[in-house]
């Protein structure tokens, strides 16, 4: 462990962007959140990259690992619930991106 | 036993074999297991005490997790901030993922799903239902989880924020129900015994 882990670069409240992308390999960003707007909801620590581990390398340095609050009707559009329903997903900082 | 079934002249039909073919992974987890045992890096036995211990686990654990915050307040706050460091005050071992607690409210509902995989809090919970292992579940609980609660049997009013966490990565969660009424000064033990696996999931709430 002696690459140290880049310093966080989002606070619980920072508005945030997942990036939309689809780089091959083993991917821990779920299809459905890419693109689409939060809020950082808490930062979780620091964790060796999973798509490096999946490789068999030792994913360092470790990424900044964050929960993502997103409001449904913001994900799905024909969202049958009400506005306050939410979904929280577990995004590694280098999947994120400011956002307005 | 006078069962007039067994007096019939007509053999029993044999239980069905369910083994079917061989699968790639299946063929894989055998020929990693063998080769690893055969460079005595772990033993026959290693691996059958780490299944024995897997299939020890149950929602037993989980339940006295809740137990114990529903009836202490300075537990249920030190679980809350820190899951993982909380189980251990219970000698549970979270391994290498964290435990995140999440609390449900009288407008706040908690469901958890792993819509990549199926990531399941294990050190508390034991092995997931085969639902939640379910291509169905994963994809719906996150699309219409409403209507997944309401499968279950959970009918979510309209002023309750559900809120879906799905385990993407290194943290697992327990859903922290809320204590039935009705259940003043009832012992530990006896909440426990409440605490059902599919409340800690958030599928449904406890009751009394």
């Amino acid at each position: 462990m002696s690459a140290a882990a880049p310093a966080p670069r989002f606070r619980p409240g920072a508005r945030v962007a997942v990036r939309r992308a689809d780089p091959p390999g083993h991917l821990r960003t779920p299809w459905y959140i890419r693109g689409k707007a939060g809020e950082i909801e808490r930062l979780c620590g620091a964790f060796a990259n999973p798509e490096e581990l999946a490789y068999n390398r030792p994913g360092l340095p470790a990424q900044p690992l964050y929960r993502v609050r997103f409001r449904q009707r913001e994900i799905w559009p024909d969202y049958a619930g009400p506005a306050q329903d939410t979904i929280e997903v577990e995004i590694y900082q280098h999947w994120l991106e400011p956002a307005q | 036993m006078t069962d007039i079934h067994h007096l019939h002249p007509h053999p029993h039909p044999t239980a069905p074999d369910r083994d079917g073919p061989q699968g790639y992974y299946q063929a894989l987890e055998i020929a990693v297991r063998e080769l690893l045992i055969g460079k005595g890096i772990i033993s026959a036995d290693d691996v059958r005490r780490a299944v024995e211990a897997m299939d020890a686990r149950t929602p037993a654990q989980g339940a006295r997790v809740v137990a114990r915050a529903w009836t202490n307040p300075g537990y249920k706050a030190r679980l809350l901030a820190d899951g993982t460091a909380a189980v251990r005050e219970l000698g549970i071992e979270m391994a290498t993922t964290r435990l995140i607690v999440v609390e449900n409210a009288p407008a706040l509902h908690n469901l958890v799903v792993c819509t990549l995989c199926s990531c399941y809090p294990r050190m508390v919970l034991g092995l997931p239902p085969d639902w939640y292992k379910s291509r169905a579940y994963r994809s719906r609980a996150v699309r219409e989880p409403r209507a997944v609660l309401r499968e279950f049997g959970t009918e979510l009013p309209e002023a309750v924020e559900l809120r879906v966490h799905d385990s993407t990565a290194d943290m697992r969660y327990l859903v922290l129900p809320e204590r039935p009424p009705g259940t003043e000064g009832w012992s530990e033990e006896r909440l426990a015994a409440l605490v059902t696996r599919d409340s800690m999931i958030g599928v449904t709430r406890c009751r009394a």
